[in-house]
């Protein structure tokens, strides 16, 4: 018990310590690598919480998809970042404002609430016993969510699509090789036999 | 001394405050408020599984899932629409982006 309160306390505190950083540090490369840690320690507190399975999603989707996705984008795209810092502190104490409201009304809110008696009872689906976390949740998601998982589907489908749609683009004056031209060439249009006039020319 | 859900709670809670601390923070860079957007969206998830975990419901783990896909998602298109507006105007400063209206 002590060692999960221990490695409680060391992902929450990197996770907050590296979110804090996300949001600050001045170069958007390290901004992206921070985030990367962010998830990796939220992943260690899922796996604390017996949810394995979401655990390695949020690595293999975030880290492995998303991170790499930002990382590129940033890298990419040849932006002036001193810049983009300007004015930065302009905007310090509305936004340590705002983070202070909203985190005064989040803390009041998680103070105020208590489970009803009834709650344990309505579990729309119970925790089964003695099945892994990936067990359970694969029976639970392709029979009773099974329509909902086609349509996540779906919307990743849509994403891809889109994401290709915006970024295609048709450069003009680029030489491609089109082998359906080539291979629909003839000798009729590509070759001229005439006869030359001795002393004369073309 | 025992882990609780409350604790849970508390790091959610950081962390969602954080990612609206940075939105208001970074208004030059778009780039960072999306991180921001994700580390909101990682909050909520931490909610929904910690309540799932707590109470014994694995529903809160299979929202979760699906959480994720939209975060995917809206990573995807948002670094699509964000590249192709780098492309046209040479910027992706938020202020700048007045052009839209009317």
């Amino acid at each position: 018990m002590v060692v999960q309160a221990l490695a409680f306390y060391l992902f929450a505190t990197v996770a907050v310590l590296s979110a804090t950083a996300v949001v600050t540090v001045r170069n958007p490369v390290h901004s992206v690598l921070l985030l990367i840690l962010t998830f990796f320690n939220a992943a260690g507190l899922f796996v604390l919480l017996g949810a394995e399975f979401l655990a390695m999603l949020l690595v293999v989707v975030y880290v492995g998809a998303v991170a790499v996705l930002f990382l590129f984008v940033v890298m990419m795209l040849d932006i002036n970042f001193v810049e983009m810092r300007q004015g930065f502190l302009n905007y310090l104490p509305i936004g340590v404002l705002i983070a202070v409201v909203l985190f005064v009304e989040l803390a009041l809110v998680g103070a105020g609430w208590t489970l009803t008696d009834g709650a344990v009872a309505v579990l729309a689906q119970p925790t089964p016993a003695g099945l892994t976390n990936v067990e359970a949740l694969g029976q639970l998601i392709y029979t009773d969510y099974a329509y909902i998982f086609q349509a996540a589907g779906l919307v990743l489908l849509v994403a891809m699509i889109g994401a290709i749609v915006l970024t295609l683009r048709h450069r003009e004056g680029v030489r491609r090789q089109k082998i359906s031209e080539q291979v629909k060439r003839n000798r009729a249009d590509t070759l001229e036999v005439k006869k030359v006039p001795v002393g004369r020319g073309i | 001394m025992e882990i609780g859900l409350a604790h849970y709670l508390t790091v959610a809670a950081i962390l969602f405050t954080l990612g609206i601390f940075g939105i208001f923070m970074n208004r030059k860079n778009v780039i960072i408020i999306m991180m921001s957007i994700e580390l909101m969206l990682l909050a909520v998830n931490i909610n929904l599984v910690a309540f799932s975990s707590f109470l014994g419901d694995l529903v809160g783990q299979v929202f979760t899932i699906f959480v994720l896909t939209v975060a995917a998602a809206e990573a995807a298109i948002g670094l699509a629409i964000l590249v192709v507006y780098f492309r046209n105007r040479g910027t992706i400063a938020v202020e700048d982006i007045n052009m839209m209206k009317g």
